[in-house]
């Protein structure tokens, strides 16, 4: 068993704000440009009430609305180092901790244990305000606690991805994470556990081509972006404008790439549907 | 002009090598004694040689990994006492940028699976650069799988720049090809040892070398991004290539000290190809040494020992827990 502590979330540590707007009290939609009422916003699930778009979620926004009752998180106490000893324009201590700053976490993925209907469930969940969702070292442990966990104690297990691949400030030991969250999967899933994954804007890179697409299931959020290479590659490659359905939720179910693509406010009733098939 | 720093730099030694070739020549054909001269011009060609690679920054190891004649997987896979290439992924198509197969290695069974760049331009088109689509890792997750079952080691190769970034292979979910490969090497319960002999490009390169022991070439390099594109998410400057390079830690030593990497094969001075044939069977002595070792192991602690191997894999702070509640 991996050394945690299983911490209760009740000292209301949660995300300061929602992606295009500040701590203030209105919030711009990117898409249609609505001026949006923060409390509005809240109670329509960071959805926009003109236009239908999906803002990102912070982590704990999220775990609100999916987790019924108490989330007890694991592995919050397992930080990120610097085993580079990075810089680019600033050092990677110094974006970590800007980032931490910026969005209320101490990493990109929130990981722990709750009720989502009648089933009690492992949930983790990532958040794009931290490191463009990157997966580092941290990102990489938390999920495989989570999954060894949700194993011992025989639940299933849905993560919501959110992120632009591999953390580049922590090298290879970021590219690793893929091998070892891969392996916590296979061992849950060998058990007969059900694994099931909700991509979210955006998920691409190492994440893609890791846990997310090894799911049993996989939900996308309506519009979501979700690929392996990032749109700016690919239109550098291939020298021309890709149009603007390429990589969408809806792009990805009529090319058989996941099984569906849910609106966010079904998305609950979605999550506890499949675990009355699939969980016993 | 070479687009290769290792290519332009090699451009002066060969005329060198020409002016000795051609000097031997000559003394061979005369009587004259030619041989002190000869003596000079080698001993010249040796220290400018150590002078031009004797040591490698992580820059020029990226362009030493890209070398146009640095020996790729076939050149390995030629080395082993036979090969009967296998294709296709049984959906869609054969990808040529990986090649896998059946092979005896010192006469053992085993199954290979390398990516496979091009020699030259016309190959480097069929072979897309050795950048795998989907089709080409649901080949490697098919082999994999079939060398599981039949109880056959499973060797790869590591050689690109990275998965194909292409709109095909989007609309054929590469992330879905990288993913299952990574499973199936995961499960798979047979020894599995990867060699990473030229450019180890992110996940694309990953797909093939979550392996048991990992065995890699002094001047390869293996990365979470090539040092162009960390470059420019990061500085917005792909200008900054070098810098990254050296800072991605990208390099055999690095990775070695790290725990990633298992063995470094050495090269000679200048690079693998200027003795590829000794390199070559080098790294098989290094893999047959592997596979013999593994071998001795049940597929439960073979398992177990993988599991295990990557579940370390990373470091973290443990951070004070603040009273909550």
């Amino acid at each position: 068993m991996p050394d945690w502590h299983a911490i209760k979330n009740t000292d209301g540590r949660r995300g300061k704000e929602t992606e295009g707007a500040d701590a203030a009290m209105w919030s711009k939609c990117p898409k249609c440009a609505e001026v949006l009422y923060r409390r509005d916003l809240a109670a329509n699930l960071y959805v926009c009430t003109r236009c239908g778009y999906h803002f990102r979620m912070h982590a704990y926004d999220r775990i609100a609305a999916i987790v019924d009752g108490e989330f007890v998180e694991i592995g919050r106490d397992v930080v990120p180092s610097d085993p580079l000893g990075w810089t680019d324009k600033k050092t990677y201590p110094a974006k970590l901790g800007s980032d931490r700053e910026k969005s209320g976490l101490s990493e990109s993925v929130v990981c722990g244990f709750g009720k989502i209907g009648a089933f009690d469930a492992g949930v983790g969940v990532m958040d794009f305000h931290f490191r463009g969702g990157t997966m580092g070292q941290v990102t990489g442990e938390r999920v495989t606690m989570l999954l060894e966990e949700s194993r011992r104690r025989k639940v299933p297990c849905v993560l919501f991805t959110a992120s632009g691949g591999a953390r580049m400030e922590e090298g290879m030991l970021a590219l690793m994470q893929m091998a070892k969250t891969t392996a916590a999967v296979t061992r849950f899933m060998e058990d007969g556990n059900f694994f099931l994954v909700v991509l979210t804007d955006p998920t691409t890179g190492g994440v893609a081509a890791s846990f997310a697409f090894q799911a049993d299931v996989i939900v996308a959020e309506s519009k979501a972006m979700i690929g392996f290479a990032g749109r700016r590659v690919i239109e550098q490659t291939i020298r021309q404008r890709l149009p603007d359905q390429f990589q969408t939720a809806e792009f990805l179910l009529d090319k058989g790439a996941i099984d569906m693509v849910v609106d966010r406010h079904a998305l609950k009733d979605t999550i506890v549907r499949l675990f009355e098939y699939a969980v016993r | 002009m070479s687009n290769n720093i290792i290519v332009e730099r090699e451009k002066g030694l060969v005329e060198l090598e020409r002016r000795i070739a051609e000097l031997r020549q000559v003394s061979a054909a005369q009587p004259l004694d030619m041989s002190s001269e000869i003596a000079a011009l080698e001993q010249k060609y040796r220290e400018i040689l150590q002078e031009l690679f004797g040591a490698l920054t992580p820059w020029e190891k990226v362009h030493m990994a890209r070398h146009p004649a640095r020996p790729t997987s076939l050149d390995y896979i030629s080395h082993l006492d036979r090969f009967d290439e296998l294709h296709g992924d049984r959906h869609y198509r054969d990808d040529p940028s990986i090649v896998g197969g059946f092979a005896l290695l010192r006469s053992r069974p085993v199954l290979v699976i390398g990516q496979q760049r091009g020699r030259d331009t016309k190959e480097n088109l069929r072979r897309n650069f050795g950048m795998p689509a989907p089709e080409g890792y649901r080949k490697a997750s098919r082999l994999a799988k079939l060398a599981s079952r039949l109880g056959v080691p499973i060797l790869t190769f590591v050689d690109t720049k990275g998965a194909d970034p292409g709109i095909s292979s989007e609309e054929h979910a590469q992330s879905e090809a990288i993913a299952t490969c990574l499973a199936e090497f995961t499960m798979a319960r047979v020894p599995i040892v990867a060699s990473v002999i030229g450019e180890g490009g992110s996940g694309g390169a990953l797909a093939l070398a979550i392996a048991d022991r990992v065995i890699m070439l002094e001047h390869s390099t293996y990365s979470v991004a090539s040092p162009e594109g960390c470059a420019a998410i990061l500085w917005s400057d792909s200008s900054k290539a070098e810098e990254a390079a050296a800072r991605l830690k990208l390099t055999a030593d690095d990775l070695h000290r790290f725990g990633i990497v298992d063995e470094v094969v050495p090269e000679p001075l200048g690079g693998a190809h200027r003795e590829a044939g000794a390199v070559v069977d080098r790294t098989l002595e290094a893999v047959d040494a592997a596979v013999t070792r593994l071998s001795a192991l049940s597929p439960e602690s073979l398992l177990e020992q993988r599991y295990e191997k990557y579940r370390r894999m990373g470091e973290w702070r443990a951070e004070g827990l603040k009273p909550t509640g």
